[in-house]
């Protein structure tokens, strides 16, 4: 293979794994404080990608052409409804069954799901079918032999990488990130030493919704589309890349986004099966891995309650 | 146990609400205005909250739980009677055994994380296990149709072993992952490959044994037809009658017992010298067995499968079954099924609609009667034995 057509694949794949790990990440943090999996955190970036669309179609009929301005409306937008949303989930429906078996809150949040894409087919505008996502970047492509490298790409990868890195101070560098992780480890002490536990658990889940948005609209800007049933798949890899990162931990969280993004990307290349089942492949390891590393590949610091 | 008088009184409020519940959903099949069918609905609601309040349901169950065995085969006769009534009828008897074969299914899981506390979210795959076992086998092999139901649930189970070492090794949240992602590799595959059909799916040869066409109508004399589904119905009728009852039995044995205690406290379990390993292997292979098999007859009921029918969402809805019908106990599930296939097929306004309201309705449920709709009762060895 040439080094134009790696360097192609190698892009694609970093794409993949920035959105893979901004999902993950969230999956991650709310596992952290609330030892809970919200399942609905994939079907949220849905939402948040068609709020952002509705945003950009809402700002046009208004007369806002600029592409800049509309692209910082989008992702205001989107990023504020999400966080609210994520709250709302975290306050009426996750907190109230905080004493019942963890089984419960799996169902109920992948069902909360269901109803969330559900409702955009049903009642958005021609929500059934694909919506075409607008080009809010400049298109320039500058091509190196086999490799084009596109300049919004790039633009989509410094983004991404820019959240991860502000996410990274949030948690080590605030006194907000300090009550996070004080809660993630334990939560009666942390509600001891004055912290508002519910505050914080409300925070954490519009961070993880708000970073969904982000990820839903930067997958509107890299494949140009977005339809309705896109979060399942997303929210399963999110979560298995939260997993096996080992949940709980954040860094784990950005690895495994990148190590799936990076099986798949081997799936397409070095495989000698069609193209067509790399999912297969990938989701294969991801069961592999599973059963060598049952906690993850970074393990939780739990110990077992009897 | 009393005289031959006092069993028939025991068993009477059991047999009054068989008959009832069979001449209400006789009524809701028949009926075609949307109006009536919302009214009978309403109708239904009213009727059990009124015997909930009356303490009619209380009756209901203590005759359930003295008389079981025999009212088991009241209800046989109960579904036998409703099938007769719409002997015709191609779409209600359709919907009649797609029930039954769901009930199987369920039954399935209902024994994985009813009693063994193991989650599984690929429901929806082993059921294509099943069907897409049945679909090679009748067409290219001349294999009995019978042995094919059996083949469709091994193949389930084999594929399940798959599943067993990072199911065992993980737990909780993941293992729900392994599952997930099986359930989605599973649909991926189907799609992608070219031997199994790819996405049109494959042609499944209808049922015969020994020479009998299942999915001819049966012809009795000149002008008188009998829809093919009844054919279907029968033979679910007597795989469920068989998978009940060895549910059944299991849950009242001492397997069923360490089950129970597995799903309850696995290291205070493990401490009193229970093999976790083993009873779970039992429970997650027996359940996929059971679903496997549930999915042969579909198959071959329908006569052609895709990789539609098998979505995570299907998984879902398996699950959303047994937690509705109230986590652990097989009545439930029988009521679940009902209401789940039964409502969106009769009341077309909500059609479109039904997977929200699935989803909406699996939350209320979950935020407010965590238990389901027949919660599973205490375990009991005497029969008519009430707790104080």
């Amino acid at each position: 293979m040439d080094v134009g057509l790696f360097g192609q694949y190698v892009m694609n794949g970093l794409m993949l794994g920035m959105m893979y790990a901004l999902v993950a990440v969230g999956f991650t943090l709310y596992f952290g404080v609330l030892d809970v999996i919200n399942f609905s955190h994939g079907d949220v970036l849905t939402v948040g990608a068609f709020a952002g669309l509705a945003t950009y179609l809402g700002l046009s009929e208004i007369g806002v052409s600029w592409a800049p301005a509309q692209l910082a409306g989008v992702l205001v937008v989107a990023t504020v409804c999400m966080a609210v949303l994520g709250a709302a989930i975290a306050k009426y429906l996750v907190l109230p069954l905080k004493a019942a078996p963890p089984l419960n809150t799996l169902l109920l949040t992948l069902m909360l799901g269901t109803v969330l894409h559900e409702a955009i087919r049903l009642f958005y505008p021609l929500g059934a079918n694909p919506q075409r996502f607008p080009p809010l970047l400049p298109t320039q492509a500058y091509s190196f032999g086999n490799f084009t490298l596109r300049i919004d790409n790039v633009m989509l990868l410094l983004a991404g990488l820019g959240v991860i890195v502000g996410i990274h101070l949030v948690i080590n560098k605030t006194k907000l990130g300090l009550a996070i992780r004080a809660v993630a480890q334990d939560e009666e002490t942390a509600k001891t030493m004055g912290i508002n536990f519910t505050l914080i658990v409300l925070i954490t889940f519009a961070i993880g919704s708000g970073l969904a948005a982000f990820a839903g609209i930067l997958h509107g800007l890299y494949y140009g589309e977005i339809n309705f049933a896109m979060g399942l798949l997303l929210g399963v890899i999110g979560f298995s890349s939260a997993i096996v990162g080992g949940l709980g931990n954040i860094y784990g969280a950005i690895i495994g986004g990148f190590l799936f993004a990076a099986l798949q990307t081997i799936g397409v290349v070095a495989m000698p099966f069609p193209s067509a089942y790399k999912d297969v492949f990938a989701f294969t390891v991801i069961i592999l891995i599973m059963a060598w590393r049952p906690t993850g590949l970074i393990s939780e610091k739990i110990s077992e309650r009897v | 146990m009393g005289s031959a008088r006092a069993v028939i009184v025991s068993m009477l409020p059991g047999i009054g609400s068989a008959v009832a519940v069979t001449v209400y959903v006789i009524l809701l099949l028949a009926v075609e205005s949307q109006a009536a069918i919302a009214a009978l609905l309403a109708a239904g609601v009213i009727a059990v909250l009124a015997a909930v309040r009356f303490g009619g349901m209380a009756r209901i169950g203590r005759s359930f739980a003295e008389r079981e065995d025999a009212l088991h085969v009241v209800i046989v006769l109960a579904v036998l009677a409703l099938t007769g009534f719409f002997y015709e009828d191609h779409f209600v008897l359709l919907l009649v055994a797609t029930v039954i074969i769901y009930v199987i299914a369920c039954l399935g899981l209902n024994l994985q994380f009813g009693y063994a506390g193991m989650l599984n979210f690929a429901g929806a795959a082993f059921f294509g296990v099943g069907c897409y076992t049945a679909a090679v086998l009748t067409r290219n092999t001349p294999m009995p149709h019978l042995l094919i139901l059996v083949a469709g649930g091994v193949m389930a189970a084999v594929i399940g072993s798959l599943l067993i070492l990072p199911v065992l090794r993980t737990r909780s949240h993941y293992s729900a992952v392994v599952t997930i992602a099986f359930a989605l590799l599973f649909k991926i595959f189907l799609e992608v490959n070219d031997t199994l059909g790819g996405p049109q799916g494959l042609r499944v040869d209808g049922m015969n044994v020994l020479g009998w066409e299942f999915n001819d109508n049966i012809e009795i004399g000149d002008d008188f037809e009998v829809a093919f589904y009844v054919n279907y119905i029968v033979v679910g009728l007597i795989v469920l009658a068989l998978a009940f009852t060895f549910v059944r039995r299991l849950e009242r044995s001492w397997v069923g017992l360490n089950l129970d205690a597995i799903r309850l406290d696995e290291t205070a379990a493990a401490c009193f010298g229970l093999n976790i390993t083993r009873w779970k292997i039992t429970a997650f292979t027996l359940g996929n067995f059971l679903i496997g098999v549930a999915g042969a007859l579909y198959a071959m009921m329908l006569g052609f499968i895709a990789p539609t029918n098998f979505t995570f969402g299907d998984s879902l809805i398996l699950v959303s079954i047994v937690l509705l019908g109230g986590i652990g106990n097989p009545w439930g599930l029988v009521v679940a099924t009902t209401i789940l296939i039964i409502l969106p097929e009769k009341l077309q306004v909500i059609q479109e609609y039904r997977f929200l309201l699935f989803g909406a309705m699996v939350i209320l449920i979950l935020l407010f009667r965590p238990e389901g709709l027949l919660p599973r009762p205490l375990r009991t060895y005497l029969p008519g034995w009430q707790p104080k």
